[in-house]
C-alpha cells in the first residue's frame, strides 16, 4: 500500500448514465455499474474492505464490505453488488457488525500479533480495518492452525514476501494478473492451506519481472519493500515523474526527511494510472550511488588526471574555453548536445544557450538517435513531430499494428495496458525480425507475426499497402474528405504496381506473402486499428520513409482522428518528446519551426536580443565528422553519453579526442567523459524542478525531492556557464522557463507551473484553442491541413549480409536495464542482466560450433567485440541479437555509420556481422579497458595541494 | 438366444457384477447355450445388486443380488426359462419399492443397452426433442416455465426462468454446461442416469440449447465417475451418430454439439461458478455473483448451467406436456425428485417420486429400518450440507419450500439414514472438517471459520468452556451463513446447527462417554 492516501473506491469507476439510489438515508446519483461500495466511497462513506482496491475488478473475497439492501436476502458484498435504481442500502447496522466483527476475528485468530515491530506498522490496512469493525476480543484463542510459521521469501532485491503475515486476499495474485498481465502468482492449494505462490518457486526464479504491482496491492506487510522494513514507514512524500521510458509514469517519491524510501505509482497519473515497471518502481538507488561526482572538475589535456575545482572556478574555466576557441576556430566551432534525460526547462535552456549564446544552431539532442526520422515523417504527412494519441486510447483499439518495438521491455506500463486490451479481445498483428514476448504470451496470443528480415519494414509496409488498395479495402470516405486527393492517388497507384505485392517482396522481406495479406485485411477491416512503433522502425537507413509508411496506411483505412486508432511511436527516453519540442535540433525552433522561418525568428530575437543565425547548425554525426576533420573544436554535452550510444564508437572516440575541450555535465563519469575536459555534476530528476514530456505529447511535473547533491540543479549550471560567456540568464525558477517557452511557441501558449499543478499533466498543444490540452490529435483535420500520402519506395539498405558478414545484427533493450545503463547498472536491476549477450539462433549457433555460454567475438567492417553467446529461438536463423546496456561489451563498436536518409538517425538495427568462437575479448575491449582507467583518474586531495 | 441384463452400472459392478457377467459367458459357453448379455444401467435397487434379468419366454424376471459363485446353480436352475431359485426375484417392476415409484427421469434407466439409440427410441426417447423442435425456442422456454420445474442440483431456482434469461441475451456465443460434478456424499442420481440412459440427459442438453440458442453444450463429469465418463463420452458419439448431436439436430435447423469435461476433482467444481472457472481451465474457485452465469458465464459468453436431474426431466416435460409435469408434486415444487437413499439402511437405492413425500414414508416403505437393526436417530437430507433431522421431523414434506421451513434443505435429494449409535457433535465436527476440507479458499468465513469451526467443536466436546465455545460456533455459524461467498462456506452451519438444535443432548455429554459413541452407521454402510 502507499502512504500517501489516496482516495480508493475500491472497484474501478464506471462512466455511464446515472442511477438513483440511497445509501444510509443519503440520496445520490452515480454511473451505472458502479459497486454499491465504489458508489458509497464517492460520498464519503467509507465501507471496510481488505480484498477489493480500485486498481483491479471486484473479487468478493474478505466479507467486510457487506451491507443489507433493501428487499434482499441476507448481505451482500457491497464490492460484487452494482447499484440499481432505487436501491435502499444500509452501511452499518447492529448485524453487518456482528459480521464484519465475526470476519475480523477470524483474521486476526491466524496472524502474527507483531505489529508493533511490523514493518507496516501504520501503513497495514489490516491493522485500520480491525480498528473500523472494533475487533476487542479474538475468541478462537491462537492455539488452532496457523501459518505463523510460514517462510519469507527475500529473493527479490527490492521487496520481501513475508507470508506468515498473508490474509490470502489474491491482490497481489490479481494485480500481477490484470493490471500487470504477466500472471506470475497464483493461489497454491485450497481451503485453509491456499496459500499465495510464484508458481512453486521463489520470486527470482519465477515470471515475476518485479513491476511492484503485487506490492503495492498488498494491504499488509507481506509484501513490502525491503527498503521500508530498512528504514521505516516513510514521512511525506510528493508527486513527480519518472525519469526513465518516454511512458513517463507519474510517482509519488515517499521520503523520511531527504531520503526516498520508495516510489509508488501515483494513481492519478493519466500515463501510469497506478502503475509501473522495475525500473522507475524500484531502480532509484543510482541517484544517491557512491559513484556521483559531485564536485566540478577540469584539467588541461585528458590525459591528465582531473583537478576537483570550485563551481566558479569550472565555469570560467569552461566559458573561457568555449570563447578562445570560437576565436581561435570561428563562431562555428563548437556546438552543443542537450539531454532527453533532462527536463524541458533545461532543454530550453541549452538550446538557447546555443542559438544565442553561441551565435551558432550547433544544438543537437539524442533524439537524434531515436526518433528523429519520427519527427519528420509525421510532420510530412500529418504535420505534427509527434504521436495522435493518448494511452488510453488502446482501451478502444480492435487491432493493434505493432511494428519494431518490444513494448513487454522497454515500456512495460504501456505493455500492461496492450495485454489488458488484448485479454479483452483485441487483435495484435506484430512486424519484428524477433519472436518478442508479445508474439505469445500469458493470456496473449499476437493473431499475424511478420517476421522480416531486419531493413525490410519499407517492403512490408507497401506490401500491406498494395493489400490494402488492390483488395479495395480503402476507407474512401476519409480519404475523400480527409487527404491530399492528388497524393492520394499517385501513392495507390504506385504501391498496387505488382513490384510492391506482398508475393513479390516476400524475397526480400522474408515475411509469407499470405500471412502478410491475412494481416493486411485485419488492420483494414477489424475495426479501430492503431499502429504503434518503435526503434525497430526509425533507427534505418529508410527510417523516415517507413515512418511515413505508416502514416499513409493510417490515413488509407481512416485509422486516425478518434479514440482507438492513430500512428503511436513509442518514445525511448523519458523526456525525447519534450527535448525535440524544445527546439534542441539544429534546423528548429521549439515547437518545430524552422529557423529559417522570419516569424519566429523575429520572436526570439525581439525576447532575447541578440541576432540569430538562420542557417542550421550541425547534426551530432556531423559534429564529429567536422571534429576529426579539424573545424569543430569544443562541444558542450549535458547528460549524454554518445560514446557509448551513438553507433560506430571509434568514429566518435576519434571526432572527441581531436577536441580541445569537451565539458561534460552527468551524474557519472561516464565513457564521453573520459575524452572531456571539463566536468560539470549534473543532478538527479530527485534533485530539480522541471517537467518531462512523454510519448503521448503529456507535460507533466517533475518534483524536487532533495536538494542538488552538487549544489546546482543542471538548469543553474546552463545558466552559469551562459553568464559566464556572456548570454545574460536570470531564472529564478523553472517555472519562469516554461513561462518563456509558453510565450515563444504557439503549442505551448497554455502551459504553466500553475496550470499544471491544476490539471496534474497536460498534451499539448495546450492554447486558446484547446486550453485543457489534446489527448487525441488531427480530430477534425489535419494539423497541416488534407493528410498527405508520400511515396515510399522501398529501397535496400547499403548494409547487407554477404560471404565475409553472413548474419545481420539488431540491438535493442531488455526490461531490467535502461539505455547505456548509467542509472540502471549502478542498482541492483544487474541481478537480471549483468552482461549483455548476443542472441542467436540454433542453426546458426550449431554451424559455427558455438555453445550457450560461449564467448564469441561479433565482428562487423567497422569493429569488433566479444561477448557471451546465449542460444535463442526468438531470433531466426541468419539474424543475432545484442543490447547496449554495459559500457564494457560495446555494441556500438560493432555499428556503422550509415543512417537514415532524412535525418541521420542511425541504422542500429542493421549491421551485417560474423559470429565465430574466441577465447578473448577484443582489442578495442582490452584497450578501453585500459582507458577506461587511465582517463578517469581523480587527482587526490592533497597532491593537489602539494603542486 | 436368450437375452441377459447384468448392470454395467459402478455401484453393480462394485458389489461384483463383472465377475457375475464373465461366469455367465463362461457357464453357457460350456453348456453350449446361446446367450447375450447386455450391460444395462442399473435400476436403483442396490441392495439386489448385481441384479441378473432374464427375458424368458413368460416375461423378463430377474434374480438378485447373484454372485459369481451362484452362476452355475441359475443355470442348473434352468434360469433361462425363469427357472426357480432362492435368488427368484419376478418381474421385477412388480416389486412394490419399484412398482409404487413415479419414475418420469429414471423411466428407461436400467431397461436396456444405455449406448443403443434404437432401444432409446423405442422406449419413448427423443419425443421431447422433437416436440421442442417443433416447437420452437420460444415455446420451450415457455412449457419449461410452465412446468414449474427448479434446479435440481439444490438451489430450486426456476429453470425456466434461467433458460428465459439466457435466450434473451444477445450473444455471438452462448453455452449449455451441465453440472455433473456430483459430490455430495449419498448421491449418485446422476451417476446412475450417465450410466445407465445417458440420452435422456443429451436430450435434455439439446433441449435447452435450442431453447436457449446455445449451440455448443459441456457436460462436467466428476472425476472419481471415470465409467459414468466412458459411457457418456460413448453416448455423445452415439448420439452424434445418430443426428441427435451436431451441426442439424434431427434433421432440424439447430445445430447443437456436446462435450464430456472430467472434474477436476474439487468438491467446490460443483458450485456452479467454480465449475465454470475449472471448465475454462482455471483454478476451481468462486466467482462472485453478479454478474449471473446467465448473462456471463463460461469463457464470458452467457450460459445455462443446469444439474443432470434439471437437463433430464426436461424430455419428459416437452413429451407429455408442461401440465402433465405439474400435475405431480406439492406446493411450489413441482416434479418428481429422484430421492437416494443411503447410509444406514436396509433398502438403499433410488426411489423417484413427486416431490412432497415425507421423510418418514422414504425410510420405512422404501428405506426399510436401518441395515443394523438398531433405530433411526437422525436423517441428514441433501448431502453434507443438509439437516440432520430428528424422529420428531420426519414427518415433513420433501419439497423446498417444507425443507426451508425446518431449516433444511432438499439439496440434491440425498438421504443419509443414522442409526442411535450416532453422536451427533462429531457429526457437526465433521461438517465444518468436510468444509476445511473443500474449501476453494477464497472467501474468509468459509476458509478460515471452517478450520476454526473444527477446532471449536473439538473443545466443546471436550468439556472445555462449553457455554462460550456453543456461543461462539453459533456466531461463527452465523458469519458463515450470512457472509460467506458461496453455498459450501453459505449451508456448513446448516448441519451444525442442526446438531445444536436438535441433539443438544450430544454436546452436553461427559467427554469421557462421549469418546466411545460412533458415527450412526452400524456395522457395515
Amino acid at each position: 500500500m502507499a502512504l500517501q492516501y489516496e482516495r480508493d473506491t475500491g472497484t474501478p469507476l464506471r462512466s455511464g448514465a446515472l442511477i438513483s439510489l440511497t445509501i444510509d438515508g443519503l440520496k445520490i446519483e452515480v454511473a451505472a455499474g458502479t459497486s454499491v461500495m465504489a458508489a458509497a466511497a464517492l460520498f464519503g462513506t467509507q465501507i471496510p474492505k481488505l480484498c477489493a482496491t480500485d486498481m483491479m475488478e471486484a473479487f468478493g473475497s474478505c466479507r467486510l464490505c457487506l451491507v443489507e439492501i433493501e428487499g434482499r436476502k441476507g448481505a451482500p458484498a457491497s464490492c460484487t453488488t452494482p447499484v440499481e435504481a432505487g436501491m435502499v442500502v444500509r452501511t452499518q447496522t447492529p448485524r453487518l457488525e456482528r459480521l464484519r466483527r465475526g470476519v475480523m476475528e477470524l483474521y486476526i485468530s491466524d496472524h502474527p500479533l507483531d505489529c508493533l515491530t511490523c514493518s507496516a506498522n501504520g501503513d497495514c490496512e489490516l491493522q485500520s480495518q480491525a480498528g473500523v469493525v472494533g475487533l476487542r476480543e479474538v475468541r478462537y484463542g491462537y492455539d488452532g492452525a496457523n501459518h505463523r510459521a510460514a517462510p519469507t521469501d527475500s529473493s527479490n532485491p527490492y521487496f520481501s514476501f513475508e507470508s506468515s503475515k498473508c490474509i490470502v486476499c489474491s491482490r497481489c495474485v490479481r494485480a500481477c494478473a490484470e493490471v500487470q498481465g504477466t500472471f506470475a502468482l497464483t493461489i497454491d492449494g485450497r481451503g485453509f492451506g491456499s496459500k499465495v505462490s510464484p508458481g512453486g518457486t521463489d520470486f527470482m526464479g519465477s515470471e515475476c519481472v518485479s513491476c511492484g504491482a503485487c506490492v503495492q496491492a498488498c494491504p499488509t506487510a507481506t509484501l513490502n519493500e525491503k527498503s521500508v522494513i530498512a528504514k521505516g514507514v516513510p514521512e511525506h512524500s510528493l508527486v513527480t515523474t519518472c525519469a526513465y521510458c518516454g511512458v513517463g509514469c507519474s510517482f509519488k517519491a515517499e521520503m523520511k526527511g531527504d531520503e526516498v524510501i520508495r516510489m509508488v505509482p501515483h494513481k492519478a497519473g493519466k500515463a501510469n494510472e497506478g502503475h509501473s515497471c522495475v525500473k522507475g518502481r524500484f531502480a532509484f538507488g543510482y541517484a544517491t550511488h557512491k559513484d556521483r561526482v559531485l564536485k566540478p572538475m577540469i584539467r588541461a589535456k585528458i590525459t591528465d588526471p582531473w583537478r576537483e575545482v570550485a563551481w566558479d572556478d569550472a565555469i570560467a574555466y569552461a566559458a573561457g574555453e568555449f570563447k578562445r576557441i570560437q576565436k581561435t576556430y570561428g563562431r562555428d566551432s563548437i556546438g552543443a548536445i542537450s539531454s532527453s534525460r533532462c527536463t524541458n526547462e533545461e532543454v530550453f535552456l541549452v538550446q538557447k544557450l546555443v542559438r544565442a549564446g553561441f551565435g551558432n544552431n550547433n544544438i543537437d539532442t539524442c533524439a537524434r538517435v531515436c526518433h528523429s526520422p519520427t519527427g519528420y515523417g509525421l510532420s510530412k504527412t500529418f504535420g505534427t513531430s509527434a504521436g495522435t494519441q493518448d494511452f488510453k486510447s488502446v482501451d478502444e483499439t480492435d487491432v493493434m499494428l505493432l511494428i519494431g518495438a518490444n513494448p513487454t521491455d522497454a515500456h512495460p506500463v504501456f505493455a500492461s495496458r496492450m495485454k489488458k486490451r488484448l485479454r479483452a479481445g483485441a487483435h495484435l498483428i506484430i512486424i519484428d525480425p524477433r519472436r518478442i514476448d508479445l508474439v505469445e504470451t500469458a493470456h496473449v496470443k499476437a493473431d499475424y507475426h511478420l517476421p522480416l528480415m531486419p531493413g525490410a519494414n519499407v517492403a512490408v509496409l507497401n506490401a500491406l499497402a498494395h493489400v490494402i488498395v488492390t483488395e479495395g479495402l480503402i476507407n474512401e470516405r476519409f480519404v475523400r474528405e480527409r487527404c491530399d486527393l492528388n497524393n492520394f492517388e499517385s501513392w495507390a497507384r504506385f504501391v498496387a504496381e505488382e513490384r510492391n505485392s506482398p508475393e513479390a517482396t516476400a524475397k526480400a522481406s522474408g515475411v509469407d506473402a499470405k500471412t502478410l495479406r491475412a494481416a493486411a485485411r485485419l488492420y483494414a477491416t477489424g475495426g479501430n486499428g492503431a499502429i504503434y512503433y518503435g526503434l525497430g522502425v526509425t533507427e534505418h537507413s529508410q527510417g523516415s520513409t517507413t515512418v511515413m509508411a505508416m502514416a499513409n496506411l493510417a490515413m488509407a483505412t481512416g485509422n486516425i482522428g478518434r479514440n482507438g486508432v492513430g500512428v503511436n511511436p513509442l518514445r525511448g527516453q523519458n523526456n525525447v518528446q519534450g527535448a525535440c519540442d524544445m527546439g534542441s535540433f539544429p534546423h528548429e525552433f521549439s515547437g518545430y519551426r524552422h529557423v529559417s522561418d522570419e516569424a519566429t525568428h523575429e520572436i526570439f530575437t525581439h525576447l532575447w536580443g541578440v541576432p540569430l543565425s538562420s542557417e542550421p547548425g550541425l547534426r551530432i554525426p556531423n559534429m564529429m565528422d567536422e571534429a576529426v576533420e579539424g573545424s569543430f573544436k569544443a562541444l558542450y554535452v549535458q547528460g549524454e553519453d554518445i560514446a557509448q550510444s551513438d553507433p560506430d564508437t571509434q568514429h566518435i572516440v576519434a571526432g572527441l579526442k581531436a577536441m580541445e575541450c569537451v565539458i561534460v555535465q552527468d551524474l557519472f563519469l561516464n565513457e564521453t567523459a573520459r575524452y572531456a575536459h571539463v566536468f560539470f555534476p549534473g543532478s538527479s530528476f530527485l534533485e530539480k524542478d522541471g517537467t518531462f514530456t512523454n510519448a503521448e505529447r503529456r507535460i507533466s511535473r517533475v518534483r524536487k525531492a532533495m536538494a542538488p547533491l552538487a549544489g546546482m540543479a543542471d538548469w543553474e549550471t546552463t545558466q552559469a556557464f551562459a553568464n559566464a560567456l556572456g548570454l545574460a540568464m536570470n531564472y529564478a525558477h523553472p517555472s519562469d522557463i516554461m513561462d518563456e517557452v509558453a510565450k515563444t511557441t504557439p503549442t505551448f501558449a497554455g502551459v504553466s507551473y500553475a496550470r499544471l499543478d491544476e490539471l496534474n499533466s497536460i498534451q499539448w498543444p495546450c492554447n486558446a484553442k484547446a486550453p485543457l490540452g489534446t489527448p487525441i490529435m488531427h480530430v477534425d483535420q489535419f494539423v497541416r491541413g488534407k493528410g498527405r500520402f508520400m511515396l515510399t519506395e522501398y529501397v535496400a539498405t547499403d548494409e547487407r549480409a554477404g560471404p565475409r558478414f553472413p548474419l545481420l545484427l539488431t540491438t535493442g533493450r531488455i526490461l531490467s536495464q535502461y539505455n547505456v545503463g548509467a542509472q540502471t547498472r549502478r542498482t541492483q536491476n544487474n541481478l537480471w542482466h549483468e552482461e549483455d549477450v548476443l542472441e542467436i539462433h540454433p542453426f546458426d549457433a550449431e554451424s559455427r560450433g558455438v555453445r550457450d555460454g560461449d564467448l564469441v567475438s561479433l565482428a562487423s567492417r567497422v569493429g569488433e567485440i566479444s561477448l557471451h553467446a546465449k542460444i535463442s529461438e526468438r531470433m531466426q536463423p541468419g539474424v543475432v541479437y545484442t543490447t547496449f546496456h554495459h559500457a564494457n561489451t560495446g555494441a556500438n563498436v560493432v555499428t556503422t555509420e550509415n543512417s537514415d536518409w532524412a535525418t541521420n538517425c542511425p541504422e542500429y538495427k542493421v549491421t551485417a556481422v560474423q559470429v565465430r568462437r574466441t577465447n578473448h575479448f577484443s582489442d578495442w575491449q582490452e584497450n578501453d579497458r585500459s582507458e577506461g582507467f587511465s582517463l578517469r583518474r581523480i587527482m587526490e586531495e592533497g597532491v593537489h595541494a602539494a603542486e | 438366444m436368450t437375452r441377459i441384463f447384468i448392470p454395467g452400472d459402478s455401484s453393480a459392478l462394485s458389489v461384483g457384477a463383472a465377475g457375475v457377467a464373465t461366469a455367465m459367458a463362461k457357464a453357457a459357453k460350456a453348456r453350449g447355450l446361446e446367450i447375450e448379455i447386455i450391460r444395462n444401467g442399473s435400476r436403483g435397487l442396490f441392495w439386489l445388486e448385481p441384479l441378473v434379468e432374464v427375458v424368458t419366454p413368460k416375461g423378463r424376471v430377474a434374480y438378485g443380488p447373484v454372485t459369481a459363485q451362484e452362476v452355475e446353480s441359475l443355470f442348473a436352475a434352468d434360469f433361462l426359462a425363469g427357472g426357480a431359485h432362492a435368488k427368484f426375484l419376478g418381474d421385477i417392476e412388480q416389486l412394490p419399492w419399484l412398482k409404487n415409484q413415479q419414475r418420469l427421469i429414471f423411466a428407461r434407466c436400467g431397461l436396456a443397452d444405455p449406448l443403443s439409440v434404437d432401444e432409446y427410441r423405442a422406449g419413448g426417447g427423443l419425443k421431447g426433442l422433437e416436440a421442442a423442435i417443433a416447437m420452437g425456442p420460444a415455446a420451450t422456454v415457455e412449457a419449461v416455465l410452465a412446468s414449474g420445474l427448479r434446479g435440481r442440483g439444490g438451489a430450486g431456482f426456476p429453470t425456466g426462468i434461467k433458460w428465459r434469461t439466457v435466450a434473451g441475451v444477445a450473444a455471438d456465443q452462448k453455452y449449455v454446461v451441465c453440472n455433473a460434478d456430483e459430490g455430495d456424499s449419498g448421491t449418485y442420481a446422476d451417476r446412475m442416469l450417465m450410466e445407465g440412459d445417458p440420452f435422456t440427459l443429451i436430450e435434455g442438453m439439446a433441449i435447452a440449447g435450442i431453447a436457449c440458442g446455445a449451440t455448443q453444450g459441456f457436460v462436467y463429469i466428476r472425476s472419481e465417475y471415470p465409467h459414468a465418463f466412458a459411457m457418456f463420452e460413448a453416448a455423445i458419439g452415439e448420439a452424434g451418430a445418430a443426428g441427435i448431436l451436431g451441426p442439424s439436430v434431427l434433421g432440424s435447423k439447430f445445430a447443437f454439439t456436446l462435450e464430456a469435461r472430467l472434474g477436476a476433482g474439487a468438491y467446490i467444481c460443483g458450485e456452479e461458478t467454480s465449475l465454470l472457472e475449472s471448465l475454462e481451465g482455471k483454478r476451481g474457485e468462486v466467482r462472485a455473483k453478479p454478474p449471473l452465469p446467465a448473462i456471463k458465464g463460461l469463457f464470458g459468453k452467457p450460459t445455462v448451467i443446469n444439474n443432470v436431474l434439471s437437463f433430464a426431466s426436461t424430455p419428459w416435460i416437452l413429451a407429455h406436456g408442461a401440465k402433465a409435469y405439474a400435475d405431480y408434486g406439492l406446493g411450489r415444487s413441482r416434479g418428481t425428485q429422484p430421492f437416494q437413499l443411503a447410509g444406514n439402511l436396509k433398502h438403499a437405492g433410488l426411489v423417484e417420486l413427486a416431490l412432497g413425500v415425507t421423510i418418514r414414508r422414504l425410510l420405512d416403505e422404501f428405506g426399510g429400518g436401518t441395515y443394523s437393526g438398531r433405530p433411526i436417530r437422525a436423517v441428514q437430507v441433501g448431502g453434507p450440507l443438509g439437516a440432520y433431522f430428528p424422529q420428531s421431523l420426519f414427518d415433513t414434506p420433501l419439497e423446498y419450500e417444507s425443507m426451508l421451513a425446518a431449516k433444511g434443505m432438499l439439496g440434491h435429494g440425498g438421504l443419509v439414514a443414522f442409526d442411535d449409535s450416532v453422536d451427533l457433535a462429531r457429526q457437526a465436527r465433521f461438517a465444518f472438517k468436510f468444509c476445511a476440507e473443500e474449501s476453494c479458499g477464497k472467501c474468509t468465513p468459509c476458509r478460515i471459520g471452517s478450520t476454526r469451526g473444527a477446532e471449536t467443536i473439538d473443545k466443546i466436546i471436550a468439556g472445555k468452556d462449553r457455554h462460550k465455545n456453543i456461543e461462539l460456533v453459533r456466531d461463527l455459524c452465523e458469519v458463515m451463513a450470512d457472509g460467506s461467498l458461496c453455498a459450501l462456506g453459505g449451508l456448513t452451519p446448516i448441519p451444525v446447527l442442526s446438531a445444536l438444535d436438535n441433539f443438544a443432548e450430544d454436546f452436553a455429554r461427559e467427554p469421557a462417554l462421549s469418546a466411545g459413541k460412533g458415527t450412526g452407521h452400524g456395522a457395515a454402510v
